[in-house]
Parts: C-alpha cells; structure tokens; sequence
C-alpha cells in the first residue's frame, strides 16, 4: 500500500522550479509550475542517471542538466532524444502550505 | 606534463573502454563550479529573439555569396564569394549543429530541430548518430574508450588534422557510413550508443540525404556544370577549415581522462565574428559544465565562473601558441599533455580523479 510522504513546505520551492526530496534509498524530484500547481517524479533521468534537481524547468518540462533531455514532469513522458524512456511520476497533495507525495 | 603511458585504444569497444569503466571514469560525476541556483535559472532562460535574428542573418548572407559565386562564376571574383560561403554553409553549420544538438538556442523546440537537421546536413555529420555520439561526449568528456569525439588522439596525426581543414579524412567516411546507414546498418561503434529506437531514424534521414545529393549530381549533369554542387555538397569540403581551426582550440593538447572540464577544455576569448560564426563555442569550459545555459548567456556565465576557472586564453593565437607545439610534442611522447593551472583561489574538484595510467 502506497503513502502520502512529508516532502518538502510549498515555500521551499520557487515557482517554475525543482527541488530534491530523497526518502529512504529513493530520490524524487518535486516540481513547482508558474501557477502554483506541485508534481512529483522519480529523481533521476531515465537516460544517464543524472539528478534532474538540478535541471531547467520550462512551463510543464524538465531538462536533464547533463545531456538537455527533456520530460514532461505532469505526465513523466519522455519529449524526444536523447531521452527514451518514460520517467516515473507520484500523486501529490498540499496540505496547510506543507506538499505531500504518494509512494 | 608528462608521465608513463602506453598506446591508448581510442575504439569505444577496446581495452581502454573496459579500463574506463572499472576505474570510474565512465558516466562519471563532474566538477561543477559554484553558482547560485538563481542566477544559474537566469542564464538558463531560453528565447527565440537572438537565435531568429542570428539565423535569418546566417541564411541571408548565405544566400547573398551564393548568388555572388553563381554570378561570377567563370571569373576570379567567384573564388572570394565561395571561400566566404563554403565558411557560411560548412563552419558556421557546425555551431548551429552544436547548440541545435542541445536545443537551447531557441526556445521552440521545432525551431531547434529544424536548424539542426539542415546543419547536420550541411556540416556533413548525420543527425541521429551525431546526436548520440554528441551526448557521449558530454557524459565522458576525454576519456579515452568512451568519448567518440576525441578529435586528436595521442599520437597525432598531423596529416589527418591538415585533411581535416578541408574534411578529407571525415568526408569519405562519413558518406561510407550514409551509405552503409541507407542499407539499414550501422557500425558497431555506432551501436553502442544509438539506442534500438533511434536505428530507423538513422536509416531514413541517411535515404533523404542520399535522395538531395542524387538530385544535386543530376542537376549538374543536366547543365554540364559543377556549378550546383560548389553550392550543395562541395562546401562541407572547401568551407570546414575555419570550422576546424576554432574546434581544435576545444580540447587539443590537454590532459585526459579528469574529471574537471576546467583541464581538459578550452575558453578563448573572440571577437564578434567569429563569435557570430561559432555561436560563443569558444566559452568551452563554461558550455560543459553547463550546457543548458543558451550560447547567447555563455558570456554571462563566464563572468560568473571565471574566478574558478583557468586563466582564458587572450585569442586564438594565444591558443594556438600552447596547442600547436602540445601536438608536435605529442607525436613522441604520447604522454605529454598541457596542464592547466587553476587560479589560487579555485575550488578543489569535489571527487578523487585518477591518474592517467596505462593500460596492459
């Protein structure tokens, strides 16, 4: 059964940006949009291992910071080379100014 | 410097390849210079203004020495407009492919792709297995066995660099390998970092290639003339030497296998033409460390970074001063690389580089 996870206060991340959330052995990103809305994904590029934290984020995508790859971090999905592979995403929530993630 | 060392296996499936990897220098984790994630944001915002305004300025001029070659073909005044259009089509298309490569310049991703296509074309490097050796070379810059895009390999070949400034020994391997690719293979380097859903890719656009030459011979053909391949085709031969001149300024001579940009790339300081031609590539170390920062931002950045940084180089003859010697001296002794000195005040690369060492 999956939980709902403390992950980080809404105010630790700037808007149109990204921070990092390790928990346990697993490292996730948790993502800020221009309109205040909060996503989660899985931390890592799915290409090269590389922590997408400290990518670029531009309106709904990611950019890997190593190789430019990109992600659509609403949906996960993978937006051309050298990124294949779909990344993982998490349900969030925001509770009193607190982002809660689903694992 | 100089230190024992025996002969590199450059092949991406050679012994030094299995070195690299049991040694941690494969995918391995870089230096990165301190800079605030604010400011690393602001020089990270992407624009379509100056890639449209340089582009559109690329393409006119492009197609004003064209029309200036095919005018005065059959006199003198042809030679200059050519030398200034193979630059244009050839040298100027290698930075354009680059920066498109990593889709930065513009803010529209088709826009990114659309020139980077047309470059790779123009550049004569296919775009599907370029990307993909193109990213390697960022995942393991220098390290001898995974990069593929070591452009002086230890020994030099001097005469391989001078068929280079006019893509004598790239050319014809190159259009091997569109030929091999239109009959839907690939070499076995090629397949250790094109992944399975790229191949056809590959195969396709080396078909589109082959269709725009073919047309190109026949239209020559049709009028007696070579005329319309001195505009498609011949330029990615007689205009690549500037390309080759600002590219061996990237990583020659310098050290290998480190993991800390800042000793085995170059910055070398421009003025605005070349800048224009090469994009701001020669902001080299700066482009590594960061390639998510647009070329039109890799001044900034270099402010920002240049305290952590070795001393740039004052222009390209400064450059060539310490490069060209390194290669002569490298002919025999292999092991011989330029060092570069970090300022005083620099940090420290954050993990324990190995040596270089030799390989049994």
């Amino acid at each position: 059964m999956s939980d709902w996870i403390k992950a980080c206060n809404t105010a630790d991340i700037e808007p149109e940006d990204v921070i990092r959330f390790d928990h346990g052995d697993r490292s996730f990103c948790v993502y800020r949009t221009g309109d205040d809305k909060f996503f989660a994904t899985d931390g890592h590029c799915t290409h090269a291992k590389v922590h997408l934290a400290d990518g670029f984020v531009m309106d709904n995508l990611i950019e890997c910071p190593k190789h430019n790859g990109r992600f659509d971090f609403t949906t996960g999905k993978a937006k051309g080379a050298p990124v294949c592979v779909d990344l993982k995403t998490y349900p969030t929530k925001v509770e009193n100014g607190v982002v809660f993630i689903q694992i | 410097m100089s230190a024992t060392i025996s002969q590199r296996d450059y092949s991406l499936v050679g012994k030094d390849s299995k070195y690299a990897e049991e040694h941690g220098l494969a995918s391995a984790q870089w230096y990165a210079c301190p800079i605030s994630r604010k400011r690393l944001k602001e020089l990270m915002q992407r624009k379509d203004g100056p890639a449209i305004r340089d582009t559109l300025l690329w393409f006119g001029l492009l197609g004003l020495f064209g029309w200036l070659g095919w005018h005065f073909w059959g006199t003198w005044w042809c030679v200059p407009a050519f030398i200034v259009y193979g630059v244009l089509y050839c040298s100027c298309s290698d930075s354009r492919w680059h920066e498109c490569g990593h889709r930065t310049p513009f803010k529209t991703t088709w826009m990114n792709d659309v020139v980077y296509e047309m470059a790779s074309f123009m550049v004569l490097r296919e775009s599907t297995p370029w990307r993909w050796s193109h990213t390697r070379h960022h995942t393991d810059t220098i390290i001898v066995g995974r990069d593929p895009e070591i452009a002086v390999p230890r020994p030099p070949d001097i005469s391989g660099i001078i068929l280079g400034f006019f893509s004598l020994k790239s050319g014809p391997k190159e259009y091997k390998k569109v030929l091999l690719h239109c009959f839907g293979k690939l070499t076995a380097e090629e397949a250790t970092y094109i992944p399975d859903s790229e191949v056809k890719r590959v195969f396709w656009t080396a078909r589109v290639w082959v269709l725009i030459y073919a047309a190109t011979i026949a239209w020559a053909i049709s009028i007696h003339s070579i005329l319309p391949l001195m505009l498609i085709g011949l330029p990615s031969f007689y205009g690549a030497w500037l390309l080759v001149i600002f590219g061996l300024t990237q990583h020659a001579g310098l050290a290998e296998d480190v993991l800390d940009h800042r000793l085995n790339c170059r910055t070398v300081y421009m003025n605005p033409i070349f800048r224009f031609v090469y994009w701001n590539m020669n902001y080299h170390v700066e482009h590594h460390m960061f390639p998510m920062v647009p070329y039109h931002a890799l001044p900034a950045l270099h402010q920002e970074l240049k305290n952590d940084m070795p001393k740039p180089y004052a222009n390209l003859i400064e450059a060539y001063r310490e490069i060209i010697p390194a290669i002569f001296r490298q002919v025999k002794d292999p092991a011989y690389f330029v060092k570069r000195e970090l300022p005083a005040a620099a940090k420290p690369i954050s993990a324990p580089v190995p040596e270089p060492q030799p390989t049994p």
